[in-house]
C-alpha cells in the first residue's frame, strides 16, 4: 500500500496518537492530501487538530497506523533522516515559535543557516531573506526582535520563515488564532498568496470557518495584488472536521454546507461567512 | 514500589542518550562554530568577574587560616606551599566549577527550559535542525575549553590573595612566598588541576541542557528546572571529585 510518490504529499493511514490505549488524542484517522491541493482541516479547541499538523512532520509518533510524508514512511524513521525531509516541508506553529533571541533577519536566514542540504553561500542569503520577507510585507523589520513586533507580524515573520526555502508542502497551525478580522484577513491572504504564486500544497488548520471559505473561493491576482473571486474555475480545497481525535467528515464546501451533521454544522452555519473577504 | 522507581530510572536513561548525541555530534556535521564562539564569550568571558571575585577571597581566607595554624609549629613561612597546593588540587577547580554551575548550568537551563515552553525546539526539528546539535553541542564544547582556563585564572588569583595576607598580616617577604608557592607544585598536580574541571565541565553543561530540554509546564517549569540544574551539577560535581581525587591518590601512592 505505499502511496503514488507523484500524487500523496501527505498520508495518514489508520493514525491512532495517544499516552495509552484509554486517552486518544487522534483515533483512526486516515486521509491523503494530494499535490497542489490545499486542505483545510476544522476542529474545535482540543480536537486534536495541533497533534495531527505534529504528527505530519514526524515530531510526535503515532502508536499505531502509518504517516507518508513526501512520499516516504516517516512512522519509525530515525530522527536522523527526518531532519532531511522536513527542510521540503514548512511549518507555522501556532504560536509562531520565532527564535526570541534573534533578530527577525536571522529568524528568516534560520533555515538557510543551519539546514544540511539548504546552507548557501552569505552573500546569496540576504537577497533571499529579502525576497521572503518583501512576500509578507515585513521588510523594513529586519533588524528587530521578535518581541518587538505585533502578534500578526511575528505570524508573518514566521510565513516567511516557512517559506524561504521554497518547500512543496506547508503546514499552517491555527493561523489566524487570537488575531482580530483584519489582521486574520491578511494572514490568509498571504496563505493564498503563497498558494497561487508558488503552487504549493497546503494543509491548514483553524477552527474560523470563514478563514476555510476565503481559501475555497478566492484567488490570490498577483496584478493588483488583491483577493478576487475564484469564479467557476473554483479552487482545489478539501475540507476536514476533526472531532474528539476522530474525522467525522471529508469532502468539499458544497458537501460540507449540506451536511446534516450537528456538529459540522455548527462550524458551518454562518451565512455572512461568505460575504466576509 | 516499582513505578516510583520508574521516573528516575527514566530520567537517568534519557540523560545518557542525551549525553551520548550530544557526544557523537561533535564528530559530525554540520559544525555550529558560531554558537560555540558564542557560548565560549558567555560562558567562558562573562565568568571571568565571579572566578576573579571568589578566587582571589578564598585564596586570601585560605591564607589566613593556615597562616594562624602554622604560627602555633614556628612554620609561616609555609603559607605559600600550602595555599598552592590546596587551591590547584582541590579548591581552584570545585570551586571555579561550582561558581560556573551556579551561573551557566542555570542559564542554560532556564533558555532552553524557555524555548521549550515556546515551542522553538519543535519549531528547530520541524525546520530540520537537531537541536541537540545547535545547542547542545555547542555549549558542551564552549564549557570543556573555558573551564580549565577559568580554573587557571581562579588558581592564580588565588594565589595573588594569599600573597597580600601573608605579607600584610605575617609579614612574609614576597620571594619567600612566591618561592615556595611554586616549588610546592609538582605535575602531577597541575594534570589533576586541569583534568578536573574538564571532567567538571560536561557535568555542568549538560546537566543545564538536560533539564532545559526537558522542561514542561510554562513559565514555572522554567523556574522548577534552573533550581533543579544548579543542584543536581554542584553535587555531581562534589560526587565526581571524591572519584577522581580516589584513582589520583591510589595511582600516584604506589
Amino acid at each position: 500500500m505505499t502511496p503514488d510518490p507523484k500524487t500523496g504529499l501527505l498520508r495518514f493511514d489508520n493514525v491512532t496518537v495517544g499516552f495509552d490505549d484509554e486517552t486518544k488524542t487522534l483515533d483512526g484517522i486516515s486521509f491523503e492530501v494530494h499535490e497542489r491541493e490545499t486542505r483545510i482541516l476544522l476542529g474545535a479547541a482540543g480536537s486534536g487538530k495541533t497533534v495531527l499538523l505534529k504528527t505530519a512532520i514526524g515530531l510526535i509518533r503515532p502508536l499505531s497506523g502509518r504517516v507518508w510524508l513526501l512520499g516516504e514512511d516517516i512512522t519509525e524513521m530515525p530522527e536522523g533522516q527526518l531532519f532531511d525531509l522536513r527542510r521540503r516541508a514548512g511549518m507555522l506553529f501556532q504560536e509562531s515559535a520565532l527564535f526570541d533571541s534573534m533578530t527577525v533577519a536571522q529568524n528568516v536566514a534560520y533555515p538557510l543557516l543551519n539546514q544540511k542540504t539548504n546552507r548557501m553561500p552569505r552573500d546569496k542569503m540576504e537577497p533571499a531573506v529579502r525576497e521572503a520577507l518583501r512576500f509578507v510585507e515585513l521588510e523594513q523589520t529586519m533588524d528587530q526582535r521578535p518581541s518587538e513586533l505585533s502578534g500578526g507580524m511575528r505570524r508573518r515573520v514566521a510565513i516567511a520563515r516557512a517559506v524561504v526555502t521554497k518547500p512543496p508542502l506547508l503546514f499552517y497551525d491555527s493561523p489566524t488564532a487570537g488575531l482580530d478580522p483584519i489582521t486574520a484577513h491578511t494572514i490568509m491572504a498571504l496563505i493564498l498568496k503563497e498558494r497561487d504564486v508558488d503552487n504549493t500544497t497546503a494543509l491548514v488548520v483553524t477552527h474560523r470557518y470563514q478563514d476555510g471559505n476565503l481559501v475555497a473561493n478566492f484567488r490570490y491576482n498577483p496584478d493588483s495584488g488583491r483577493l478576487d473571486p475564484a469564479g467557476k474555475q473554483g479552487t482545489n480545497t478539501v475540507f476536514m472536521v476533526l472531532r474528539e481525535g476522530r474525522l467525522i467528515f471529508e469532502g468539499n464546501q458544497a458537501a460540507l454546507e449540506a451536511s446534516t451533521d450537528s456538529y459540522v454544522s455548527k462550524f458551518v452555519k454562518r451565512p455572512a461567512a461568505r460575504d466576509a473577504a | 514500589m516499582l513505578d516510583l522507581l520508574k521516573a528516575p530510572i527514566q530520567a537517568v536513561q534519557d540523560f545518557y542518550e542525551l549525553t551520548g548525541r550530544a557526544f557523537r555530534n561533535v564528530f559530525r556535521n554540520p559544525h555550529y562554530l558560531d554558537d560555540i564562539k558564542l557560548q565560549m564569550d558567555t560562558i567562558g568571558v562573562g565568568s571571568i568577574p565571579i572566578v576573579l571575585l571568589t578566587g582571589f577571597f578564598s585564596g586570601a581566607v585560605m591564607a589566613l587560616q593556615m597562616g594562624r595554624s602554622l604560627q602555633d609549629y614556628g612554620q609561616t613561612g609555609r603559607v605559600g606551599s600550602f595555599v598552592s597546593i590546596i587551591l590547584v588540587r582541590e579548591l581552584g577547580p570545585v570551586l571555579t566549577a561550582v561558581m560556573v554551575a551556579g551561573r551557566n548550568s542555570s542559564g542554560i537551563a532556564s533558555e532552553l527550559g524557555s524555548m521549550k515552553v515556546t515551542e522553538q525546539i519543535d519549531a528547530m526539528r520541524a525546520l530540520g535542525t537537531d537541536p541537540v546539535q545547535k545547542l547542545v553541542t555547542p555549549r558542551m564544547i564552549a564549557t570543556a575549553l573555558m573551564l580549565p582556563c577559568l580554573t587557571v585564572i581562579d588558581d592564580f588569583i588565588g594565589m595573588l590573595g594569599g600573597w597580600l595576607i601573608a605579607t600584610f598580616v605575617y609579614a612574609l617577604p614576597s620571594l619567600q612566598y612566591w618561592s615556595t608557592t611554586w616549588r610546592a607544585l609538582v605535575w602531577n598536580d597541575v594534570a589533576q588541576g586541569l583534568l578536573k574541571p574538564f571532567i567538571f565541565s560536561f557535568a555542568i553543561s549538560l546537566i543545564g541542557c538536560f533539564y532545559g530540554l526537558r522542561t514542561s509546564g510554562g513559565t514555572q517549569g522554567v523556574g522548577r528546572s534552573t533550581t533543579q540544574a544548579v543542584v543536581a551539577a554542584d553535587v555531581t560535581i562534589f560526587i565526581v571529585d571524591l572519584f577522581i581525587t580516589k584513582i589520583y591518590v591510589s595511582a600516584t601512592s604506589s
